[in-house]
């Protein structure tokens, strides 16, 4: 980790935007902005009461989402884990429907049926959002499988925390996925923690991506915290996929901020606080204003700014979703099963 | 009317319903190359090729998992279980993911599929291989349960399960693939949810469905009538959703009702039935309700304690004498 921060560090006076267009990149910076603007406010809301159940926050991981899903079309297809605000933000769902859903409010994502571990948006191509560890890489791979099967040119992201990476579903998707050769590029977070559980102390392995040897799979390492990277590799990967339809492992290198969840403490018993603090320097937004900033794509000035607009949306979001009404209780009996015509 | 086999019938529902529409296709362990483990995909791998008939890896969760993710894209996967003792590899998939997916995405997908494969006990299988697991999937609202006695049903209930909207658990027997029986000529369908009287009666109700409605409950009909008893057997076909009216408006006629499962008794499906006639035909029972189910055991493999557990011809005799309180006491 240490490694690659610095040669970070030591690449940020150099050119290394890519000769991607400055709107994109601008766009990047206001995105992982907004989320962690967003997620801010939700922990605001959780301590009040307003947002129930489990609340994963993402705080210091935005530039993998932004990142990996600047790499693909609205095509494209995304499902990750229940940490999922910044995929489902960087996927282009309006904050006004996250923020309701986490109320419970019938303008939300699921119109208060799935609550913040379980946000889906089909007009985006957002298949959720999944709360059991593992249980969607299987239907990442299905994703892909029906691409392939339609012969389209698309690609599935399939996000998972570094925790998932030692149940059993994802052996049987790594397999079936390189095995078939499915499209999707299957994306580790690794935190380091699985909740409160380093890799160090759960895998035998630690270099999460080298488990794509036992598959015959295509793998890369990345240091999370710079989008740029992120989007090159991820793009690498959905390129080749999208010629080949095989699939790849990234394993992104990440830290959260936070704790796991709302109720648990930033650090606690498993990580120091000089953990925490040592990680927040590298934080991913930083890191990139200084390069907008050094090449000379954003200012002072525009910083100022988009703290102020992305301010705004977030106040919007809480003002929408407050206002707006429960779910009636006849939805209690709805979109449990849908209708059949028999045709 | 032509006669054929229970495993020919699912494959003329399989084979009909892939010819008619390019978004079906079959996935499981040895359905393609090997031509199905109790061969009711014979000849389909030819027919429709490896694309669309695929042999998976021993990995239930996995494909059934693929299966749920094809679906949410537009597909109409049939997934096979070699057996559904093995679905339960996949429960996780099942019940947390298929179940749940239209509702918890506020209705932004759904999963149209059937997952496939017989159940319950065959020939000294012993515990693990010889469940019948229908009352864990109809407790699970979001799944359909269907369980087909015969190759007329089979075949229509199969090809309405694929054209249905939402998971299908669909439930054969590996007993029964080779019973014969007549089939309609062409194309049919038969409706999910809806049960069937197979012989009309006065004095009981006998509720049984699968093997148990043809094995057991169908001959017990037999013997009882030459006692005298007139007996009212009725296959609902659909475990979920059930066809409650069917049942409690025989019940209003006989007044007596047994319901005979492969499965235990604790939160069987008889239980359930039990309550829902209890409910709305309390008034016109004239006994207490029976039920006869396997033994509350892990089913052994000894042939003569394999008997002992499963329900049995006897049994379901037993059960009728005492709701018409002709055992003597």
């Amino acid at each position: 980790m240490s490694t690659s921060t610095t040669e970070v560090e030591q690449k940020n006076t150099s050119s290394r935007t890519m000769g991607l267009p400055k709107k994109t990149l601008l766009k990047w910076y206001d995105e992982m902005l907004l989320i962690r603007r967003f997620e801010e406010k939700c922990a605001q809301l959780y301590g009040m009461g307003k947002i129930g159940g489990f609340c994963h926050l993402y705080n210091g991981q935005e530039a993998v989402s932004t990142g990996s899903i600047g790499a693909i079309t609205e095509n494209d297809y995304v499902i990750t884990a229940y940490r999922d605000h910044g995929h489902a933000i960087s996927k282009g769902i309006d904050p006004n429907a996250i923020m309701a859903e986490m109320l419970g409010k019938s303008t939300g994502t699921t119109k208060g049926k799935g609550g913040s571990m379980h946000l889906f948006d089909h007009r985006k191509n957002f298949l959720g959002g999944h709360a059991i560890v593992g249980g969607h890489l299987p239907i990442a791979a299905g994703v892909a499988f029906a691409i392939k099967y339609r012969n389209e040119q698309k690609v599935i992201l399939c996000y998972m925390g570094d925790g998932a990476t030692n149940i059993g579903s994802f052996h049987e998707s790594m397999n079936m996925a390189s095995l078939w050769k499915l499209p999707v590029i299957f994306i580790i977070e690794n935190n380091r923690y699985g909740m409160g559980t380093s890799v160090e102390r759960s895998s035998a392995v630690t270099d999460l991506h080298k488990r794509a040897v036992s598959y015959n799979m295509r793998d890369a390492v990345i240091d999370g915290h710079d989008v740029l990277a992120v989007y090159k590799a991820t793009k690498e990967a959905v390129d080749h996929a999208k010629r080949t339809h095989e699939p790849t492992l990234l394993e992104m290198r990440t830290f959260r901020y936070r704790g796991h969840s709302m109720s648990d403490p930033i650090h606690g018993h498993y990580r120091t606080k000089d953990e925490v603090e040592s990680q927040k320097k590298l934080d991913p937004i930083e890191l990139f204003a200084d390069i907008l900033r050094t090449e000379g794509l954003a200012d002072a000035s525009y910083f100022k700014d988009a703290e102020k607009r992305i301010k705004k949306i977030v106040e919007e979001s809480v003002t929408f979703a407050e206002q707006s009404p429960e779910p009636p209780l006849e939805e209690l009996y709805t979109d449990v099963y849908r209708e059949s015509t028999g045709e | 009317m032509p006669t054929v086999s229970f495993r020919e019938a699912l494959n003329q529902a399989m084979d009909e319903e892939m010819a008619r529409d390019e978004r079906v296709f079959l996935m499981g362990e040895e359905v393609a190359y090997y031509q199905g483990a109790y061969k009711v995909s014979q000849g389909l791998l030819q027919k429709y090729g490896d694309r669309r008939i695929v042999d998976t890896p021993i990995a239930e969760e996995g494909f059934v998992g693929i299966g749920i993710g094809a679906a949410m894209v537009g597909l109409r996967p049939i997934i096979e279980v070699m057996t559904f003792n093995f679905s339960l590899v996949a429960y996780d998939q099942i019940v947390n993911h298929a179940a749940k997916m239209y509702s918890m995405s506020g209705g932004h997908y759904y999963v149209p599929m059937v997952i496939r494969g017989p159940g319950g006990a065959a020939h000294m299988l012993a515990a693990t291989h010889s469940q019948s697991l229908e009352s864990l999937y109809a407790h699970i609202p979001g799944l359909k349960v269907v369980m087909p006695s015969n190759p007329k049903d089979g075949k229509g209930l199969l090809k309405s399960a694929i054209r249905d909207e939402n998971p299908v658990i669909f439930i054969e027997s590996e007993m029964m693939y080779g019973d014969k029986g007549e089939i309609p000529e062409g194309e049919y369908t038969i409706p999910i949810g809806v049960g069937e009287i197979k012989r009309e009666g006065t004095d009981v109700t006998i509720v049984a469905w699968s093997k148990m409605l043809t094995r057991v409950a169908g001959k017990a009909v037999e013997e009882l009538a030459g006692m005298g008893i007139s007996a009212e057997l009725i296959d609902p076909r659909t475990i979920r959703p059930m066809d409650w009216d069917l049942i409690v408006n025989s019940v209003k006629k006989t007044n007596r009702l047994v319901v005979v499962e492969e499965g235990w008794p604790f939160a069987g499906v008889g239980a359930q039935i039990s309550h829902e006639v209890m409910q709305r035909a309390f008034d016109y029972l004239d006994a207490p309700i029976e039920r006869v189910t396997q033994e509350d055991v892990p089913l052994p493999y000894a042939h003569n304690l394999e008997v002992a557990s499963l329900p049995s011809v006897e049994k379901v005799v037993k059960a009728v004498k005492n709701v018409m309180y002709q055992n003597g006491k």
